[in-house]
């Protein structure tokens, strides 16, 4: 009798955590779901989110004046509520008339030199992440929704081998940790699924907001293997398989990561 | 350009207290820590930041270079008159800063 | 003789990595003295909120919160707190009085390594309460190539 109870408990007690783990049938999970409380409760309050610093700095440099043309991004784009509210969920993309896609970073240089007449901002550099963080910022909470097209599907197509080849001394892929042991631990951390939903990020390891161009060269380290020269192709063929894996899921920029 | 981010109530009830929330971008720079030279980055902190309400302290935190890149300190204010928070933050490397927000008491 | 010299050489192995750990407990004691003096802090009236297992020890959220009806009679006039293992044992002081309403404050702190954080706070009668957390530091597995 006692024992049935315990089934029928069992069962109830599986079924709904069952029924929780489908909610809206998702089972991809955000690196934000794998953070502790503290860490999740960082990045929502937007002045406890240290990610935001670099928002409000990328908001005052969107108004600011640059280059020998003497135009800000407002001067062309206007309002970015409006003008650049989804633009970072269809990154990486083909700029008109190029033969390659651009990153959002690379859009923004493109954008420096070709209109503002101004020069390229260097990766990494302050100014140049906090404008990336103003853009991105403006499409938090969309679904990431990549572009199509035969030349960009292409690039796509080498992105994805790029994350499964198997390279660096300890001879892994990107697939053997982010697919195959997502959500084991590496060092006492749960290894992440490895959805780009909150770049450029303020990862507590760096410190600062950084791009996912150097997340991923962590990884190269990680695995021991030579990271590619920062203009690689490479990370913006990797970019668009990545973004394609994290189809649908929300925008969350500035995300906070360990 | 400020690189600061402050969250206080415009406005409060006579008495009620509220919450101050206050985030600034530094290094927080230990001066434990060798560079990429292997020589040890000079120490660079903020040590003090302070807050005071229509002139008077209403809070103030010593800190170390134990703190967090990029300090939050939050903390708690009675609302006593309608007044000028003036929340200042200073350092190593003659670093001084100021924040002002303004909370109406009804 | 070879013996014993191999025994003497195998503890002197096993003291010495915990001697610095050793020195810098006696560090924060020292600091803590520092603020109470002669006075014994009670355990009790200060909850020290910080997680249990921090993800990376950079940036470590910390909140401090103490029993207190803050009035000018009877209120926190100041909260400090104490690391083991961090290169200096002070984290921070703070200054607060009646006009705070409540004896709450929040930061966030770096950890050099797993250990025990002290809270101290020193109420308007001159007493000293206090509150201690052991906290768990995991390090990040995928990193820079300079570190």
């Amino acid at each position: 009798m006692s024992a049935r109870i315990l089934c029928l408990g069992l069962v109830l007690v599986f079924a709904a955590s069952y029924a929780m783990a489908q909610v809206g049938g998702e089972k991809r999970r955000s690196g934000y779901q794998d953070m502790g409380e503290a860490l999740q409760k960082m990045q929502d309050d937007d002045t406890a989110n240290p990610g935001m610093l670099f928002v409000q700095l990328g908001g005052q440099l969107w108004a600011k004046p640059a280059g020998a043309e003497n135009k800000s991004c407002a001067d062309c784009h206007g309002a970015a509520a409006n003008s650049m509210k989804g633009v970072a969920t269809r990154y990486p993309a083909i700029p008109h008339g190029a033969d390659r896609p651009v990153d959002l970073e690379g859009r923004i240089n493109l954008c420096r030199t070709e209109n503002q007449k101004a020069e390229r901002l260097p990766p990494e550099n302050r100014d140049l992440l906090a404008l990336e963080a103003y853009v991105a910022h403006q499409s938090r909470g969309m679904p990431i929704a990549p572009p199509y097209g035969p030349l960009l599907d292409a690039f796509r197509a080498q992105g994805e081998g790029i994350y499964r080849r198997r390279q660096g001394q300890l001879n892994l892929s990107c697939a053997i940790c982010h697919d195959d042991n997502a959500g084991k631990k590496l060092a006492g951390i749960a290894i992440p699924e490895a959805h780009p939903t909150g770049y450029p990020i303020y990862r507590l390891e760096w410190q600062t907001l950084g791009s996912l161009k150097r997340r991923l060269r962590n990884c190269l380290v990680g695995i021991r293997a030579e990271a590619w020269p920062l203009d690689a192709p490479e990370y913006v063929a990797l970019e668009l398989y990545l973004m394609e894996r994290a189809k649908g899921l929300p925008l969350e920029t500035p995300a906070v990561r360990p | 350009m400020s690189n600061i981010l402050v969250n206080a109530p415009k406005t409060a009830k006579r008495g009620e207290v509220v919450e101050i929330k206050a985030l600034i971008l530094h290094p927080m720079e230990t001066g434990f820590r060798p560079g990429p030279n292997g020589r040890i980055i000079p120490r660079n902190i903020i040590e003090r930041f302070t807050a005071t309400w229509n002139g008077a302290e209403i809070f103030a935190i010593e800190m170390s270079p134990a703190i967090a890149a990029n300090p939050f300190v939050s903390f708690f204010a009675r609302a006593d008159e309608s007044g000028t928070v003036i929340l200042r933050w200073t350092g190593d490397e003659g670093f001084a800063v100021e924040e002002r927000v303004a909370i109406a008491v009804e | 003789m070879d013996r014993r010299l191999f025994l003497a050489g195998t503890a002197a192995v096993i003291v010495l990595p915990l001697a610095p750990a050793g020195a810098t407990q006696e560090a924060m004691a020292e600091a803590i003295r520092k603020v109470v003096g002669t006075a014994t802090p009670t355990e009790g009236r200060v909850t020290l909120d910080v997680p249990p297992l921090v993800e990376n020890g950079n940036t470590v959220p910390l909140t401090v919160t103490v029993e207190s009806p803050m009035t000018a009679a009877d209120h926190v006039k100041a909260i400090h707190v104490f690391n083991e293992k961090n290169p200096q044992p002070n984290v921070f002081s703070a200054r607060l009085g009646p006009r705070s309403g409540k004896a709450i404050v929040g930061t966030r702190i770096k950890l050099g390594d797993s250990q025990r954080i002290v809270a101290i706070a020193e109420t308007s009668d001159g007493k000293f309460w206090m509150a201690g957390a052991d906290v768990i530091v995991t390090l990040a597995a995928c990193l820079e190539e300079s570190t």
